[in-house]
């Protein structure tokens, strides 16, 4: 009777998968700690990458899988992984995944492959996957690192959407490719309208990740630093 | 058991390396022939949208028996035998002199019509671009035209692919009026006349590859297409027969 009471105990010291500190890891990257926002990583992908909203897509959607699946491989090797060559174990993880991933798509999806084939070096480099294994996944439960995984990819994905929504509709006119700007209102065709050839350059992903920042910090004031 | 020990930490290291390469080559090989069918039916599809037909991939091979009716490939402006056209890496092709490169030719028959597809590769702003251009029985016509790069700027070199761009080329004429080759211009604004197009804003370099590339590709053809096409007439209208012309 004592040992029964004892698993219940047990069961219900265990935390439940979805408990509010488990949420938390999802939602807390998507605001209070972005990856690109907060911690501005993961920025070079975001200038590079945001001109359309296509491709964009494709990134984020390959950044959740490789993030969440290595955060899960990371947490399961953490009391098996030499401290010593710990950033190369995460390294190999992380560019494994990404030609698994390329080449499964290759064979599958090709039109997709096509797409992402540029961005594969980008997926290696992303500081937000490297910075998510050692912060996180080294440290915690497999089922806690998925989450953390998720989180932050959906973190990353919002922004890079957010970036390239503006880009796109402003730069060429078009949403996912669809022109949206109404081809009579451009001066060409003899309306006041022209697409701001400024927003397809660099500089310009900087600027509104900048705004996206101004306008995050001020609805969320917790995030402004004391001097 | 420490896992900071040296010995560890190599094994671990050794280990790790080869699960690593095991899965990784395991994938690789497993995967191989359906990812290099892909690229052969996403040739014939690009075969075929230059001369404006559009399929879906797989049912491209059909369609491209259906149009393509011979492959050929061209040296020193004649025909060679014994080469397979459609398996000539391009990428090969084009570091040499245009007159020594084996130079693969299709020719395709539309709605009665013949049009000549000629694969085109050269270099854009980050990496290589390609397309394949089709020109009309008078070897000067452009027909169609199609382009894919490999690492261009989204949104402004690697809009050479949209149609956009690639409408412009139709009815352009690769010959001018004495019958020289000119190949096509691309300019920036204002493009007017039958060898120019408007260039891709904020594509310059991409848009410049395009030109350098459609030059230097046309050169290993022209002499030969002109040739094809006279002596095709000729023997129409003699009703001879010459050696070129039998390859018709």
């Amino acid at each position: 009777m004592a040992e029964v009471q004892e698993v219940k105990k047990q069961a219900k010291e265990r935390e439940a998968l979805f408990s509010k500190k488990n949420r938390k890891l999802i939602s807390d990257p998507l605001n209070d700690s972005n990856p690109i926002t907060v911690q501005v990583l993961g920025i070079c992908s975001a200038l590079a990458i945001t001109v359309k909203l296509y491709p964009a897509l494709v990134m984020s959607i390959s950044v959740l899988f490789v993030l969440s699946a290595g955060n899960v491989i990371i947490s399961l090797m953490r009391n098996y992984i030499p401290n010593r060559i710990r950033i190369i174990v995460q390294l190999v993880v992380v560019a494994s995944l990404v030609i698994l991933v390329d080449q499964v798509l290759k064979a599958y999806v090709y039109d997709v492959s096509k797409e992402l084939s540029v961005f594969v070096g980008l997926i290696i480099t992303n500081c937000i996957i490297m910075g998510r294994f050692e912060a996180f996944a080294l440290a915690n439960t497999p089922w806690k690192s998925f989450l953390d995984g998720l989180g932050n990819a959906f973190g990353y994905a919002w922004i890079l959407l957010a970036v390239a929504f503006f880009r796109e509709l402003l730069g060429s006119g078009q949403l996912f490719g669809y022109q949206v700007v109404p081809k009579s209102w451009y001066l060409t065709e003899g309306g006041v309208y022209s697409d701001n050839g400024l927003m397809l350059l660099p500089p310009m992903a900087l600027i509104t990740v900048g705004i996206i920042i101004w306008v995050q910090r001020s609805k969320n004031t917790a995030l402004i630093e004391e001097d | 058991m420490d896992v900071n020990k040296n010995s560890y930490t190599f094994t671990f290291a050794a280990v790790m390396v080869i699960v690593v390469a095991a899965v990784l080559s395991f994938a690789a090989t497993s995967l191989k022939e359906k990812q290099d069918n892909n690229i052969r039916l996403e040739k014939m599809q690009n075969i075929l949208s230059s001369i404006n037909v559009d399929v879906e991939r797989d049912g491209a091979e059909a369609v491209y028996t259906d149009y393509i009716k011979k492959e050929l490939v061209v040296n020193n402006f004649q025909p060679v035998e014994g080469i397979a056209a459609f398996d000539i890496e391009l990428s090969k092709e084009v570091v040499k002199e245009p007159s020594k490169r084996n130079a693969p030719l299709y020719i395709a028959e539309k709605e009665g019509k013949t049009y000549f597809i000629l694969p085109l590769r050269g270099k854009g702003l980050w990496g290589p671009i390609w397309g394949y251009i089709s020109l009309e029985r008078n070897a000067s016509t452009i027909y169609g035209a199609t382009f894919d790069h490999k690492s261009e700027t989204p949104g402004l070199g690697a809009e050479i692919k949209t149609d956009p761009f690639t409408s412009l080329f139709p009815d352009k004429e690769v010959l001018n009026k004495s019958g020289e080759f000119t190949g096509i211009t691309v300019m920036k604004g204002n493009a007017s006349g039958p060898h120019e197009v408007n260039g891709i804003s904020g594509g310059t370099i991409t848009s410049v590859g395009v030109q350098d590339m459609i030059q230097d590709c046309m050169k290993a053809y022209i002499p030969f297409l002109k040739n094809y096409e006279a002596s095709n007439t000729a023997s129409a209208n003699s009703g001879n027969s010459n050696p070129i012309a039998s390859i018709d």
